[in-house]
């Protein structure tokens, strides 16, 4: 306790969590036009009729025309993040819009947009305004040089956890040893210059397998060793760009790359700033006050309250899939929210029948009349998608007249290259079943076995 | 670890200096040494071996037809009648080896909605005709023209030959009655001839030379449309909604050819083989086969385990066929008869969707959506 005691107390330069602010709020402004010069915004938020809601969260929907209001705040405050401007007000309003966003439907979940709304979160807690920014030049009662030690430590912890995760989830028979996906994706990539064809092999797919599992487990360590830095982020550099040019993941890459520089030192990042500072004729030495950030007293033991909650969760959420019987890969009980990044290859068809058991009428339904293309495939494979969507098929068809009907769905998955199998018991009306965190007793066995975490 | 992330570096590093963000459009096929598909090989063998001399085919069919029309509408007679069906019947079966290749020309022109969406809309023919003023270019007028509109105006009109013969002699508006049939048939003609000649002049070479791994090049585009037609068209629109699949009433109405004697099951037959000899790259009329999806699957399955999707598919579509033996030769009277067999075909086609849709679009791996978005 006094050790954790004096490490709470120990102080470091802030210029880290400055740079840290500045990219992450342009990345974050860049993405939201990005997603809305490509159309998206209608796309996946304005024209579906249905949205898919997380458990707890279906009061979460997108707000029609006004999305657009709700994603003009976010790039806003990702702005303001950016520049120091109002840092509280700003980081607290990106935080809830960018959330907000990604709770209004699960269709278009992606691990990356989890990590940037819970590095939202935490920033909340940081003084990441004390350096840098237009807080400390408007206000020299809130600069400060230095700043707690544990608020830079905290960021590096986090992307730590994001990296040695995804390569726990890597630790499976499937990746290592059928080198699955990859085998899949890699050749589908045969028009790459001069490694399209080195793509087709299959002690290429393997390599890229065994060597990503590895990156994600070490790369973690390798930053944070000074002697080994420079290579590990040569490292991130190549992994990442590799990953942008094989994959279609977005912004994901860069946010990653910029976001490792948190590992290095002081010196490192006041260059940077000095680069900015020259760029837009800023008197960068104003800042270097040598003003020592100190929390209150009883804000103190609220933050790292808070915080060192945060962190726990983190470190055992991705655990909870152990409480649920079966394959996670298949049941997908447990899967999002744990760094399971890239490790399926997943497709599915999911027909659902409308039974009127008192008339005998029975029908199948056209799913494109209430789902995108989009949402169809996501739902096809997610038995809480299938779950979700099939009540509201009852409530739809019962609104039309039809009076105490039973909705059975005839689904078939494959998992990564594996046949096609029978996915949801055909014969259960999934409306006897509500949507909630027991397990979904209606998903069949999964008819083979992945050994692994 | 070093020297496997040093190799790993060095491979990024050149493909980084090599890769540009710009759609690849046409890059040069993949050589074709052992170890690789040439995808390229397989777009010319489905352009120049059946998409093409399949629609030059269909395109001598309509222009049969618009002949034979032309033929009937100078001399209106039982014989010009009979004749005129003949052609009718070898068209729309010619047809069924076309629509599937709803892409390029055809995809602007909507080429299959104008073609054949039936049920046609015999009262709106009637009005239309009635009024002698009509525009068949207008997408609201679908199902006013092309086949299912001509199988109306030539078996559809009366009982017998002499009813409806009677339309274009005697009905106080033969001459709209005439005028409307030969528009239905030019239209189709032009269309065709369309479609054609776009396969005849560039848009083979495009289509061909698009070999790109993206969501754009020909093989992600085609296979979408290919699934997409076997799912929706054939499955759905031949056998899911006669047998009223989707609405749990069986609607006889909405068979193809409804108006024809015993031919909507030589139509659906025919679509089937038709989509059948496009996976194992059967040469249009003609017993040699070249690359397509059957080897493909064996190229990739042979770097795989697991089953043998390649013979699965094949073996479905030819448990298709077997059951349609049992099918009566009119598709209408067998909803009408016994509608349990027609729901017994949809199940088999549905297992071939699945095993399309879901297997081996997922070894190809070709997203089963058009939408862009990010991934993992």
């Amino acid at each position: 306790m006094d050790q954790l005691g004096k490490y709470l107390n120990k102080t470091t330069d802030a210029a880290p969590l400055a740079v840290f602010r500045i990219f992450f709020g342009i990345m974050m402004f860049a993405s939201i036009l990005r997603f809305w010069l490509n159309g998206w915004i209608e796309k996946l938020y304005i024209a579906p009729k249905f949205f898919f809601s997380y458990y707890g969260f279906e009061w979460v929907k997108p707000l029609g025309d006004f999305t657009y209001l709700l994603f003009i705040l976010c790039g806003l405050s990702a702005l303001m993040v950016a520049i120091g401007y109002k840092y509280r007000i700003a980081i607290i309003l990106f935080f809830l819009s960018f959330t907000y966003i990604e709770l209004m439907d699960k269709t278009t979940y992606l691990n990356h947009y989890y990590f940037i709304s819970i590095v939202g979160f935490l920033m909340i807690f940081l003084p990441a305004s004390s350096y840098f920014s237009f807080d400390a030049r408007n206000n020299p009662a809130k600069a400060f040089s230095k700043i707690p030690r544990w608020c830079i430590d905290s960021l590096k912890l986090l992307l730590g956890i994001v990296y040695f995760y995804a390569g726990l989830a890597k630790l499976n028979s499937d990746w290592l040893f059928r080198a699955m996906p990859l085998k899949i994706w890699l050749p589908s990539k045969y028009d790459l210059p001069l490694l399209g064809n080195l793509m087709q092999q299959e002690w290429m797919h393997f390599a890229f397998s065994w060597s990503g599992m590895l990156y994600d487990l070490l790369i973690p360590f390798f930053l944070l060793w000074k002697r080994t830095r420079i290579f590990a982020f040569v490292l991130v550099v190549v992994f990442h760009i590799l990953t942008r040019v094989l994959f279609p993941i977005g912004m994901f890459p860069y946010i990653m790359i910029v976001s490792a520089l948190i590992f290095f030192s002081a010196p490192v990042h006041h260059k940077i700033l000095q680069f900015i500072s020259r760029l837009f004729k800023i008197e960068k030495i104003k800042f270097d006050t040598g003003g020592v950030f100190r929390f209150s007293e009883s804000r103190k033991k609220i933050i790292t309250g808070v915080v060192g909650a945060f962190f726990l969760i983190q470190l055992l959420f991705p655990w909870r899939y152990l409480l649920y019987p079966n394959e996670l890969f298949w049941t997908e009980e447990g899967f999002r929210f744990s760094w399971r990044v890239m490790l399926m290859e997943k497709a599915g068809y999911a027909q659902f029948k409308v039974v009127d058991p008192d008339t005998g009428r029975r029908f199948y339904v056209d799913n494109s009349k209430f789902l995108t293309p989009f949402q169809e495939k996501q739902m096809s494979f997610q038995p809480d998608f299938i779950i979700e969507y099939a009540h509201f098929l009852g409530e739809h068809f019962k609104d039309e007249g039809y009076g105490n009907i039973e909705v059975y769905v005839d689904s078939y998955v494959a998992l990564n290259g594996r046949k096609s199998q029978q996915y949801i018991n055909p014969d259960v009306n999934l409306l006897n079943f509500a949507n909630s965190f027991r397990h979904k007793t209606f998903i069949l066995p999964f008819n083979d076995e992945i050994k692994g975490l | 670890m070093k020297k496997i992330s040093g190799i790993l570096m060095i491979l990024a590093l050149v493909l980084v200096a090599c890769s540009k963000d710009e759609p690849t459009g046409t890059v040069d096929p993949v050589d074709s040494s052992k170890n690789s598909f040439d995808r390229g090989e397989m777009l010319a063998n489905w352009a120049d071996n059946i998409i093409v001399p399949a629609f030059k085919n269909f395109k001598s069919s309509t222009q049969q037809l618009e002949s034979k029309t032309s033929a009937f509408v100078q001399d209106p007679s039982e014989a010009s009648l009979e004749v005129l069906r003949v052609a009718f019947r070898t068209a729309y079966i010619d047809f069924q080896t076309v629509s599937m290749f709803e892409i390029g020309k055809a995809d602007q022109l909507n080429y299959r909605n104008y073609l054949n969406t039936y049920p046609a809309n015999a009262a709106n023919i009637d009005q239309k005709i009635a009024s002698g003023s009509y525009n068949l270019e207008l997408p609201s007028s679908f199902s006013e023209q092309g086949f299912p509109a001509l199988d109306y105006l030539i078996n559809g009109l009366g009982s017998t030959n002499a009813e409806i013969l009677a339309f274009y002699t005697s009905d106080q508006n033969s001459a709209n009655y005439l005028s409307y049939l030969e528009d239905v048939s030019k239209r189709m003609n032009s269309l065709t001839k369309e479609v054609n000649d776009s396969w005849q002049g560039d848009f083979r070479d495009t289509f061909v030379g698009n070999t790109s791994s993206s969501s754009t090049g020909s093989v992600d585009r085609f296979t979408n449309d290919y699934v997409m037609y076997f799912e929706k068209i054939l499955r759905s629109g031949k056998i899911g909604y006669p047998a009223g699949a989707f609405t749990g009433e069986p609607s006889p109405q909405n068979t193809e050819a409804y108006y024809s004697n015993n031919f909507s099951k030589i139509l659906y037959s025919k679509a089937v083989e038709s989509v059948q000899d496009f996976y194992n790259g059967k040469h249009f009329n003609s017993n040699q086969t070249g690359k397509s999806y059957k080897q493909y699957l064996d190229y990739l399955d042979s770097m795989k385990d697991g089953a043998n999707l390649s013979v699965l598919i094949d073996a479905q579509f030819n448990a298709i066929k077997e059951q349609a033996a049992s099918l009566d030769a009119s598709l209408k009277s067998q909803v009408e008869t016994n509608n349990t067999r027609m729901l017994e075909a949809f199940d088999e086609l549905q297992k071939e969707v699945i095993l399309l849709k879901v297997d081996m679009m997922q070894a190809l791996s070709i997203s089963v959506d058009y939408v862009d978005s990010d991934g993992d």
